[in-house]
């Protein structure tokens, strides 16, 4: 058997991720979400046809690792710059990248809003339940007792509130037409996680509006903890707090009203 | 064939947005510019264009940003607190070399002030606004009119320099109406944009941002708008010069205030009294020239302002010799009096100085 036609590739780089050195910390999830993604849009062949958006937090420089058009936007507006984006060109594919601050705590205007209009966006949000750009502060989703920079001795409730269900918040809303909150905690999970992101390219592809995909994600530099251990407590801790699943789904609507 | 019609300011300046093909057209109540927004919902969607109520004024400037990175010409308006609101966005529109037009129908301040008309905004305006060094280019309408026209042509600057340009009115040339003349605009080719993202079809990624954790890049930048903003004073400083040739006492003053000063130019010539008027159209760049002209004759400078004294600083600062400027204003939304302006030139030629 001749060696050089039995080597076959079973897993390459997707064509619409640049070959750069990642600036992402040892075990961080924005690695594994800007790879599914890249390999989402290379499956629905719309790399050309698309303009992402990046947020301000540790996402900024996704537009370092995506091979198609990006755009920034100035912290938290990332929805309003998206729904800029595809009013002017209602063709193109459009989703906006976030994390917990730009989207929940800064931009909560924003993301409602665009989330009621049902604007025909994807957006995906990456929840890792701290600032990691800014040296690990509390964040909206920060769970209760967390230790960040800004809650030294623990997120309390009596000083700082409970964490924000983005999901559920949205979900109580009337346009969007999907909502589903996965994680990148293992290869299971990472799986269907990719399969949420495939079904909300779908519904902005087949013009059903909005979309939303929360997407827990470890910070091992700001859990103060190795990457290991990080997905453990995210599975032990953030889950119960943040649960899996699908909140809305503008295809089980469709079938309720035949 | 050009058709007269009779409107408000504010709609003026929305038919002028749709003449010069804007395209997108984001906005958020405030008085005193609401028949702004009004207009554009009416008129946009008929034609197929984008109109949208934004959740706030942060939100409709970003989304001006986005239609704007995506290649077509995009424009948002509000008042005094609103444009304060804005800021944000202006200094990464600035930062990311977007073109906008953003139409700023001023009121009394600050804080909430009130729903009259007023000028304080001018510093904010012609300084940049919001945070790092940029400019606005900053054009000032005095009539329904130009509400039009100076709209139409805002459009084509932004395109021109991939600037902001900032229409500073004020509430009252936004609320009244004055018979207007829709000119026949020639259909111009839309600008092309080669930077724009409207996806990669055949070209390389593109990105537009504001970020450059590089000093060397950003310095870069910088260096690049400052050149930018030295061709824009080079090529397109606008004003309007009225009997300044022999004038004793030179006026200045832009919109609602030049119109009070043509008043008090007229009664006190009348009068026997040599006073002319330098209307600026653009409040930046700053014209310079004039001033300077007048001077060398001799003149003495009135400041005519709803303000504290704001623009009267860029007189000073466009003088080059010593020449007497002194300060007529009025704040909280009153408008200065044509006769007030006319006790103080009869002052200013006596060579009473009371004050300043």
């Amino acid at each position: 058997m001749n060696p050089t036609t039995s080597v076959e590739v079973v897993y390459h780089k997707p064509d619409s991720q640049r070959r750069v050195r990642t600036h992402y910390c040892a075990g961080c999830g924005h690695g594994i979400v800007h790879r599914i993604i890249c390999e989402v849009v290379d499956e629905f062949g719309v790399r050309e046809k698309t303009v992402a958006v990046a947020p301000v937090g540790c996402a900024v420089l996704a537009y370092d690792y995506f091979d198609f058009d990006v755009c920034e936007a100035p912290h938290g507006r990332t929805p309003a710059v998206a729904t800029g984006i595809k009013r002017a060109l209602p063709d193109r594919f459009v989703f906006s990248y976030q994390g917990d601050g730009d989207l929940a705590a800064i931009g909560t205007a924003e993301i409602i809003h665009a989330a009621n209009r049902g604007e025909n966006i994807c957006v995906f949000f990456v929840n890792n339940a701290v600032y990691g750009m800014t040296q690990g502060q509390m964040a909206p989703t920060s769970l209760v007792g967390q230790r960040t920079a800004t809650t030294p001795r623990g997120r309390d409730p009596k000083n700082e509130g409970y964490p924000i269900r983005m999901c559920e918040l949205i979900a109580t809303l009337q346009a969007p037409a999907y909502v589903e909150r996965v994680t990148v905690s293992s290869p299971a999970n990472i799986r269907k996680a990719k399969k949420a992101i495939r079904k909300a390219f779908q519904t902005q592809l087949d013009g059903k509006g909005f979309s939303f995909i929360e997407i827990l994600s470890p910070c091992p530099t700001y859990w103060r903890w190795d990457p290991v251990t990080a997905v453990k407590e995210l599975e032990k801790r953030m889950i119960p707090v943040f649960p899996l699943g699908v909140y809305r789904d503008w295809e089980k609507r469709e079938e309720m009203k035949r | 064939m050009a058709q007269k019609v009779f409107m408000a300011g504010n709609e003026a300046a929305g038919e002028g947005a749709i003449q010069a093909g804007c395209l997108a057209y984001y906005g958020y109540p405030i008085t005193p510019q609401n028949e702004l927004t009004g207009y554009m919902a009416q008129h946009m969607p008929a034609k197929g264009r984008v109109f949208l109520q934004a959740e706030s004024e942060l939100a409709a400037v970003n989304m001006v940003l986005g239609s704007s990175a995506a290649g077509i010409r995009a424009m948002t308006s509000s008042s005094s607190p609103g444009i304060s609101l804005k800021q944000e966005g202006i200094s990464y529109l600035a930062a990311m070399e977007l073109p906008a037009v953003i139409v700023n129908v001023q009121r009394g301040g600050p804080g909430l002030g009130n729903i009259a008309p007023g000028q304080a905004d001018y510093w904010q305006a012609t300084r940049g606004g919001g945070h790092g060094d940029y400019r606005c280019i900053v054009l000032a309408p005095y009539s329904v009119q130009e509400m039009l026209t100076i709209v139409s042509d805002a459009f084509d600057l932004a395109d021109k320099y991939r600037m902001v340009v900032m229409v500073l009115a004020d509430g009252r040339l936004g609320q009244m109406m004055e018979p207007v003349e829709i000119p026949d605009f020639p259909a111009k080719p839309a600008a092309a944009k080669p930077w724009a993202l409207d996806g990669c079809a055949g070209r390389p990624a593109r990105k537009l941002r504001s970020l450059f954790l590089n000093e060397d890049l950003l310095e870069e930048l910088n260096l690049r708008l400052q050149e930018t903003y030295r061709q824009v004073e080079a090529s397109e400083v606008r004003f309007e010069e009225t009997a300044t040739d022999d004038a004793d006492v030179v006026m200045v003053a832009y919109g609602t205030c030049a119109r009070v000063c043509k008043e008090a130019l007229r009664e006190a010539r009348k009068r026997g009294m040599k006073v002319g008027l330098i209307r600026p159209i653009t409040l930046w760049p700053f014209p310079k020239q004039p001033f300077r002209a007048a001077a060398a004759r001799g003149a003495k400078f009135l400041v005519v302002e709803m303000s504290a004294g704001q623009m009267i600083d860029d007189v000073r600062l466009a003088l080059d010799r010593p020449a007497e400027v002194r300060f007529y204003g009025r704040m909280g939304g009153n408008v200065p009096e044509w006769d007030a302006a006319v006790g103080i030139i009869r002052e200013m030629i006596a060579g009473q100085r009371t004050g300043d």
